[in-house]
């Protein structure tokens, strides 16, 4: 008995009238927990009932706790009749289960019916006491957190960081069992609401006792998925990371204590830290060539009992050199073997927690503090098509997970063949259409610094040199992890624009984030690409087979459409590409969106040349020259658009002269496209020319063109979507990512929306080409209606633009989107990438310092390492210096243009020199290390008691504030106040600080109608329920106390609509992490440099 | 191809100041399109008419569903389904009880009831106001009646308070209310050179000096009933002019006071008695509620066009009307002079309102 839930029903207000004689209603409320019941009195005759109820008790285990929601149900009483139920109210009680989370729930909630929507509020109060339990034996895995956040949530340093985590529970869908033919849909809509949130309980406690199972104590970048599968069940599923997790500001006391004691003792006896050193081997990472790749691979595979039909292909984008067309060999048969051993493996191994977070080094996580992104691969996907066939024993869902194993294996083999021993950015969904089920994974292969894994955070010392090298982390991320001679697929390198040290290749794609430290020029946009296919409708097996020979294709599509149209921005990477392939009865449909950025590491993309099939047709080669023009326009118009103007580094470097010289020749010889050979020979030589100069006078088409032929209608069709995506109108930026690179100065504006669309084909004799053109058309003019709708916030940018597409019934096409747009000065856009990587650093939370601080206590430890190592820790500890000492920004501001300059023209020498100012201002912070330390008593005093004053205005000012403000605001009305609660897909809200995060939200709720027409139609009837959804996420948290919800996202809207029987069902699934947020204040350095003094007396002492 | 569904939602409701005042205009969807592009809409941002139509759309439905919760405006700041700011949600208030003063003025006085709303075709074809509009003002009226009619205090106060008002407005409904009750004609032909506000002035005259809640601040309807122990004692006043002593008496004194002052002085001397039987007649009539209704008419009938017939100035009336009152204060058998301020307090400041030169 480990627990006691108390809950008091307060007050009801704006109830609906439920008698229609009295105009009024005899409301009393039924609060139910487990298989416990409690009643309130009957409030007669009123609209505003105060109950006022005694305090509620259950007496339940944890378990229990974490699984069941607070069940509230507001009835109106009847002496003849049924009682009429109101609505309901439930409420996880998750959040009450972390000591560091909320402590009571308390406040107004929107009592909910699955037919009428809101039907008025109730005021709750709940409350949770939990008695400790060293049952060793137990089920629940209350305590540890849980975020939505794919990065190191702020205010928090990740210790470790342990792996993947992933489960999952089927169940029968009670909307397909036979008591569904005589119930109510409310009773129907109700068990399946009750059912998801059991079950997404459950499956969070499952996923909790993995955490603490590895050690963990939180999960970051959880994300949980509802598969509906119709007749064959109901699954429900959750990928995350886990992590061990240590809270800054107050929590640094126990920190800095703990590092000199345990973490190098844990260190020390740690057998894996030493496998951690062989590991970059045994992974595949052959010595440090690095190269950024995008590989989507696709492989089908049907049910388990099915054979493998479909050959697996991995397509590499890599053809922008070279004449290649559509022709040529991106398409290329990954080997066979390597998918088999990778199941081999799997069998050997998946034995065990600790192993199965082994075996997959998966991280859900989309960003990640300074140093622990090495390398990037490039993209891998895995998609696979199945059968559904009926869950037998709910208990035992083994299919599912063997379906998942088998994807995660394909793309750890993919990684692998990348020369990446892990995968970021992952992340996992499905697409059902009746019986068939597409299930889809994708990544981006990455080498990480095996410091923050799971062998230990200060592993420094012992990590083998070769593989970390040491790379500007400007750049250093582009360069390529895999073997330059050896390369898993066609990609043309060149050395580093940034460092010229290391490889890149020429394009980049990932599904992660833009690293903050990365240097990008001009800005960067939104880039989709859209695709419909036609198929026969199937049935079964040969359905599956139909699918599974179109998705290769797709994809390569998809691919093609995104590299074109990278091309004409002149960009040379993606960010946060997410592919979506979804699947109907009778049609595929693909949308990929990522944001192009021009990385200035990479090299200068190539315009996008257009060649005839025929020659001497005059009118023929006129049409090219039209087309080939409006290409080349476009491209320079989007170069102004996005301010690309790659740095004139070797303006003064005579090599340039040369180099451009070269380039006129190869002009004159009238080599449009040099040979791929030839080029890599050409940047090996000279210094490549990046300068844009030369780049307009040669033309694009010109030199490293990418060349598209046209050769039938097809190709027409697509240069012209190609040119007919618009760019987003004056004042507008958009971009899928969490911020938009080149926009640093945010103000604290948001509108955080949701909106769908459904388009009905009229015409169902459409070829591919106008349901392209269709498709294409919805998205853009989704795009532009936000710009229209938005357009008093200019200038503004419309980040985490999150496109969901489905194919509800034949003939519908349905895209939702979720994103927000956030306002910023318009003064200060165009501030340089220098200053701009300051004040990143400096907005930046603490996490990179307490990360850095390690770096510098080991770099000072290991003095007497050769002087390149400790540069190549300088670089990643320059950005968290700024934030406790103007001194160093100056030098770092200096610093970082000078290296890139420097070790480009002549890297040994004033490389030097370089690691000899590092070495200056590590003194200079060990003297400052030892004056802190010996320094009077009274510093120290100081210092203490400014931790603990933040940490107790942190455990009461927040609240207060928000009261207090909220009484603010509604003094005007008199009426009892509504907080203002802001919601954002983004982890952050600019200008302020999550100061705590209050827990999980994860709701899942059902709407039905039987009168459609009267609620305004499915677009008045969806609006509706939209807004309801979000007025109940903000009642949650704010009756958590919180203020805000980050990590927003809106994962699943499923729809289904019958306008002839004048019905329509609606199911939504929402998430995100409740906080409290504070507006940015001047106290934050004061506790920064806090942290910082004790942790490097706690460094010193080490020492 | 058509689109079957197109909604967008934000977290803070957004909503277009231009749209909603389309909106409470009564335009359909198609015309407040047409309306937006004619002001230029989409010259200002690149967009086309498809992406107004749905904008609009939008728009239009989150107005419908906010509809409720402006009828109750004290749910609105309350209520958890529309975020919208507070200085929004003034707005809105305002903006949805603001009313047309073609339209008010057609059913000032009348009552606000199903008869009348069936004449709202008429109305809005009359004063071009769509029949849309007029609903929505109709039941605002009809609403706000509903709600005071059952409540105790000052009459503005309570309007204001439920329904979060402004001063201006809160007055302007409490002479609606006024009116509607007290059933005032206004709409016969000789009162149509009034406007609404000439009787929402007169409202707030009446309001303040002869209901109930001029001397008693705590009773039921006490601003919405005119006061009828007042109306009683009004009675009384029949002596000025049954008396033919004191009639005399009352002119010689005004005439005296006049003499010399206004060019008017002639007509006033002649017209003397009339007028002032017409004035004292209104007040002695006021206990039929047949004649209330008639209070505004028969004070233009008996008093307004007589003097303006004689083309007597504002200044004249003025003159005249404050002569006529203090002189009853002389004469030495008069001993209601408590219920003649009260009631000539009033018709001066009415015929002021209402005579326009």
């Amino acid at each position: 008995m480990p627990g006691k839930l108390k809950a008091k029903i307060v007050a009801g207000r704006h109830l609906p009238v439920m008698d229609r004689a009295s105009d009024l209603t005899d409301a009393f409320v039924e609060v139910k927990f487990g298989n416990t019941t409690f009643k309130t009195d009957v409030f007669p005759k009123s609209l505003n009932p105060q109950w006022n109820s005694e305090w509620f008790k259950f007496e339940v285990d944890d378990e229990d706790l974490q699984d069941e929601p607070l069940q509230i149900t507001v009835l109106d009483h009847d002496t003849y009749s049924a009682n009429d139920a109101i609505g309901k109210v439930y409420i996880d009680i998750d959040p009450l289960l972390c000591t560091e989370a909320a402590s009571v729930i308390s406040g107004w909630f929107p009592i909910y019916d699955t037919i009428h929507g809101i039907r008025g509020e109730i005021n709750v109060l709940v409350k949770v006491e939990l008695f400790n339990d060293l049952n060793r034996f137990r089920q629940s895995s209350c305590g540890v957190k849980f975020f939505c956040t794919t990065s190191i949530p702020r205010g928090y340093r990740a210790a470790m960081v342990h792996g993947f985590l992933e489960e999952l529970v089927v169940n029968e869908d009670p909307e397909y069992q036979w008591i569904d033919r005589i119930r109510t849909p409310r009773a129907s809509n109700e068990a399946r609401q009750r059912l998801i949130s059991l079950m997404s309980g459950e499956l969070q406690r499952k996923i909790g006792l993995k955490v603490l199972e590895m050690g963990g104590n939180a999960v970051v970048g959880y994300l949980q998925c509802f598969d509906l599968e119709g007749e064959s069940g109901l699954v429900v599923r959750a990928i995350g990371t886990a992590c061990t997790l240590e809270k800054l500001t107050s929590g640094s006391l126990a920190s800095a204590h703990t590092h000199p004691n345990t973490a190098p003792a844990s260190n020390a006896c740690n057998s894996p830290s030493k496998d951690g050193k062989e590991s970059p081997l045994a992974h595949g990472c052959r010595s440090t060539h690095n190269s950024p790749v995008h590989s989507a691979c696709s492989s089908q595979r049907l049910s388990q009992n099915f054979s493998v039909s479909v050959p697996t292909l991995i397509f590499t984008g890599m053809g922008s050199g070279g004449s290649a067309g559509k022709e040529a060999g991106p398409l290329k048969t990954l080997l066979r073997q390597q998918t088999q051993t990778a199941l081999e493996q799997r069998g050997a191994s998946s034995s065990g927690l600790l192993l199965n977070a082994r075996e997959f080094p998966f991280f859900t996580l989309t960003s990640f503090p300074p140093g622990f992104l090495v390398h990037v691969g490039g993209v891998v996907s895995a998609r696979s098509v199945k059968l559904l066939d009926r869950i037998h024993n709910p208990d035992e869902p083994e299919t599912r997970d063997a379906w998942w194993e088998e994807i995660r294996q394909e793309i750890k083999s993919h990684a692998k063949a990348l020369g990446c021993h892990a995968v970021v950015g992952y992340s996992e969904n499905t697409s059902i259409c009746e019986e068939v089920c597409i299930l889809s994974a994708s990544g981006t292969a990455a080498i990480l610094n095996h410091r923050y894994m799971r062998e230990g955070c200060l592993d420094i010392g012992s990590t083998d040199q070769r593989f970390e090298d040491p790379s500007p982390p400007s750049c250093g991320f582009c360069h390529i992890p895999y073997d330059e001679l050896n390369m898993p697929f066609p990609a043309q390198l060149t050395y580093c624009y940034n460092c010229r040290r290391q490889k890149v290749p020429d394009v980049l794609f990932t599904t992660i984030d833009l690293p903050a430290e990365a240097a990008v020029t001009g800005k960067g946009c939104l880039i989709q690409a859209r695709l419909c296919r036609l198929k026969k409708k199937a049935q079964g097996e040969v359905n599956a087979t139909v699918i599974s020979n179109l998705l290769p294709f797709m994809e390569y599509e998809l691919h093609t459409q995104l590299m074109n149209k990278l091309k004409l921005r002149s960009m040379n990477a993606l960010f946060g590409l997410h592919i979506q392939i979804s699947v109907g009865e009778n049609m595929l449909l693909g949308l990929a969106s990522a944001t192009g950025v021009y990385l200035t590491a990479l090299p200068a993309p190539g315009g996008i040349q257009i060649a005839g099939k025929t020659t001497g047709d005059m009118s023929n080669e006129q049409h090219i020259l039209t087309i080939q023009k409006r290409i080349n326009d476009t491209i320079a118009r989007n170069k102004e658009l996005y301010q690309i103007n790659p740095p004139k580094l070797f303006a003064l470097d005579p090599e340039v002269f040369c180099g451009t010289n070269m380039e006129l020749t190869e002009e004159g010889v009238g080599s449009p496209i040099p040979e791929p050979r030839h080029r890599s020979r050409l940047f090996r030589s000279h210094s490549e020319s990046s300068d844009e100069v030369s780049e307009l006078d040669l033309s694009h088409g010109k030199k490293d063109a990418f060349v598209l032929e046209i050769d039938d209608t097809d190709a027409v069709e697509d240069i012209h979507s190609l040119l007919t995506d618009a760019s987003p109108p004056a004042g507008f930026h958009s971009c899928n990512t969490e911020t938009m690179p080149g926009i640093y100065n945010w103000t604290t504006a948001v509108q955080m929306f949701t909106s769908v669309r459904v388009l009905r084909l009229s015409n169902a004799n459409l070829s591919n080409q106008s349901l392209n053109k269709i498709f294409t058309d919805l998205c853009e003019n989704l795009l532009k209606s936000f710009y229209f709708k938005l357009r008093s916030m200019v200038p503004c940018c419309l980040c985490h633009l999150n496109f969901n597409v489905a194919v509800p019934e034949e003939e519908l096409i349905q895209v939702s989107v979720t994103a927000v747009a956030m306002t910023f000065d318009k003064d200060q856009t165009q501030e340089r990438p220098a200053e701009r990587f300051i004040t990143k650093g400096g907005s930046e939370t603490d996490e990179q310092l307490q990360f850095s601080l390690e770096l510098c206590a080991d770099s000072s430890s290991t003095n007497s390492q050769p002087s390149s190592r400790i540069s190549g820790t300088v670089s990643l500890f320059t950005p968290a210096a700024k934030l406790c000492q103007s001194q160093l920004v100056v030098v770092h501001s200096t610093g970082v243009p000078e290296n890139t300059i420097v070790s480009s023209r002549a890297a040994s020498v004033d490389y030097g020199s370089f690691a000899d100012r590092c070495s200056t201002w590590l003194e200079l912070l060990r003297l400052k290390a030892h004056t802190i330390r010996r320094g009077s008593v009274k510093t120290s005093r100081r210092t203490q008691s400014l931790a603990h004053s933040v940490s107790s205005l942190e455990h009461c000012s927040p609240l207060t504030e928000g009261r207090s403000r909220s009484v603010r605001s509604s003094r005007s009305f008199g009426g009892s106040p509504v907080t203002m609660v802001k919601m954002t897909p983004l982890s952050f809200l600019p200008g302020t600080r999550n100061i705590k995060y209050l827990g999980i939200i994860n709701m899942f709720f059902i709407r039905e109608t039987t009168s459609l027409r009267e609620e305004g139609g499915v677009s008045g009837f969806l609006h509706s329920f939209i807004a309801e959804v979000f007025a109940m996420v903000r009642a949650h948290v704010a009756a958590l106390g919180g203020n805000a919800v980050v990590s927003y996202s809106m994962k699943d809207c499923v729809l289904m609509e019958n306008p002839n029987k004048n019905q329509a069902q609606c199911l939504i699934n929402v998430s995100g992490d409740a906080v409290i947020y504070v507006r940015e204040t001047d106290q934050e350095p004061t506790a920064s440099m806090t942290n910082m003094g004790q942790s490097l007396c706690a460094a010193d002492g080490a020492t | 191809m058509a689109v079957e569904l197109d909604v967008f939602v934000g977290n803070t409701t957004i909503m277009d100041e231009e749209v909603y005042q389309l909106w409470l205009d009564g335009y359909t969807v198609n015309d407040a399109v047409k309306a937006r592009m004619d002001a230029g809409v989409l010259e200002e941002c690149e967009a086309d008419a498809d992406v107004l139509l749905s904008d609009t759309m939008d728009q239009y439905r989150t107005f419908q569903m906010c509809e409720r919760l402006l009828q109750s405006p004290a749910k609105l700041a309350n209520q958890l389904l529309f975020q919208i700011t507070p200085h929004r949600q003034v707005m809105l208030i305002e903006r949805y009880y603001a009313f047309d003063d073609t339209f008010v003025r057609e059913v000032l006085g009348k009552k606000l009831s199903k008869g009348t709303k069936k004449d709202l075709d008429d109305i809005s074809a009359k004063t071009g106001v769509t029949l849309k509009s007029c609903r929505r003002q109709f039941d605002n009226f009809k609403r706000v009646f509903k709600v005071v009619e059952e409540l105790k205090g000052p009459l503005v106060e309570n309007i204001r308070q439920h329904f979060l008002l402004s001063d201006k407005l809160a007055r302007d409904y409490a002479a609606i209310v006024f009116f509607a009750n007290n059933r005032f004609e206004t709409g016969k032909k000789k009162l149509q050179y009034l406007t609404f506000q000439d009787f929402a002035l007169c409202a707030g005259q009446l309001i303040n000096n002869w209901t109930v809640g001029a001397v008693d601040n705590m009773v039921e309807d006490m601003d919405v009933d005119l006061d009828k122990e007042f109306l009683q004692e009004l009675k009384e006043l029949k002596i000025l002019i049954a008396d033919k002593d004191l009639l005399d008496q009352h002119k010689s004194l005004v005439c005296t006071a006049l003499r010399g002052k206004t060019k008017a002085f002639a007509e006033m001397e002649a017209n003397f008695k009339n007028l002032s039987r017409g004035l004292v007649n209104i007040a002695t009539k006021l206990t039929n509620t047949k004649d209330v209704r008639d209070f505004f008419i028969d004070l233009v009938e008996k008093f307004i066009e007589p003097c303006r017939s004689d083309r007597w100035t504002a200044a004249d009336i003025k003159l005249y009307l404050t002569h006529y009152t203090n002189s009853a204060h002389i004469l030495d058998p008069f001993k209601h002079q408590a219920v003649w301020d009260r009631y000539m307090g009033v018709i001066k400041s009415c015929i002021f309102i209402m005579y326009h030169d």
